[in-house]
């Protein structure tokens, strides 16, 4: 017989605020934390989905306080796969360049640092823009020794 | 609701600037109130304690970029000390410490603000 492989999701939707964002790390915490994944990589992907909501809440729904945001949580096969979706302005992750400090510094500039985090923690990051519908990030990443 | 707080001392000309709690993009203008409450009153040696701080996003750190050029050219720094590994983690994937000075202790950033003071007069 074969066995079926252990499945647990769950779901949040909040309003597009920054306010919700403590909100929105508690979810991946609880979440992951009840799946027995080591602090440390909840750590990094709470900061991952924090910067694609912030990211959502400045520029899909630029500050706009009553968009919805839909996160998606989903433990299947030792691979967390967050999707994050979001019904704001179209986003084009290749207009975003990669954030280089020192080039920051000189022009005052703070942006594309929250992108480029969200890369460097997590193994993949995935947009899907469909302009007029919704835009959707899915993050993911592959847990190997759990607790 | 995660909590951001902060306190502010003054040890001669220099400030020491305590953060506690979440700093997220909901929290980041507290921050941003401190530093231009402390430019408007010429406070531009500044040490931020970040001991209770247990938590950073990108919008915390754009905070310290925003500021940084404003206080240099008056003279003064921003010196961050006390992180934690996990905070100092977030820093240096950004390559915060190639613009920025950081102390394991409060102390060793006064210390260094008085030292360069010293070499002033």
């Amino acid at each position: 017989m074969k066995s079926k492989s252990k499945i647990k999701e769950k779901k949040l939707q909040v309003k597009s605020r920054t306010e919700n964002l403590s909100k929105i790390r508690e979810f991946i915490q609880n979440f992951s934390s009840s799946a027995g994944i080591m602090q440390d990589t909840i750590d990094n992907m709470m900061l991952a989905v924090d910067e694609a909501c912030t990211n959502i809440i400045k520029h899909a729904y630029k500050s706009y306080p009553d968009g919805e945001i839909i996160i998606k949580i989903k433990y299947e096969d030792k691979k967390l796969i967050i999707t994050i979706i979001d019904y704001g302005k179209a986003f084009h992750p290749e207009s975003v360049p990669e954030p280089n400090i020192q080039e920051f510094y000189r022009q005052h500039r703070v942006g594309g640092l929250g992108m480029y985090l969200m890369k460097t923690l997590m193994d993949d990051v995935k947009y899907v823009s469909i302009p007029g519908k919704y835009n959707q990030v899915l993050l993911s990443k592959s847990i190997n020794s759990p607790r | 609701m995660a909590e951001f707080n902060t306190s502010v001392k003054n040890q001669g000309d220099i400030s020491l600037l305590y953060l506690n709690g979440y700093l997220d993009a909901h929290t980041a203008s507290v921050l941003e109130n401190n530093f231009s409450d402390l430019i408007a009153k010429d406070k531009f040696k500044i040490v931020v304690n970040f001991k209770d701080l247990v938590y950073i996003s990108s919008a915390g750190l754009g905070v310290f970029m925003a500021f940084i050029e404003k206080i240099r050219e008056n003279n003064g720094d921003i010196k961050l000390t006390s992180m934690s590994d996990k905070v100092y983690n977030i820093f240096d994937l950004l390559g915060f410490p190639l613009l920025y000075e950081f102390y394991k202790s409060e102390d060793e950033a006064v210390k260094k603000f008085e030292e360069t003071d010293k070499l002033e007069k």
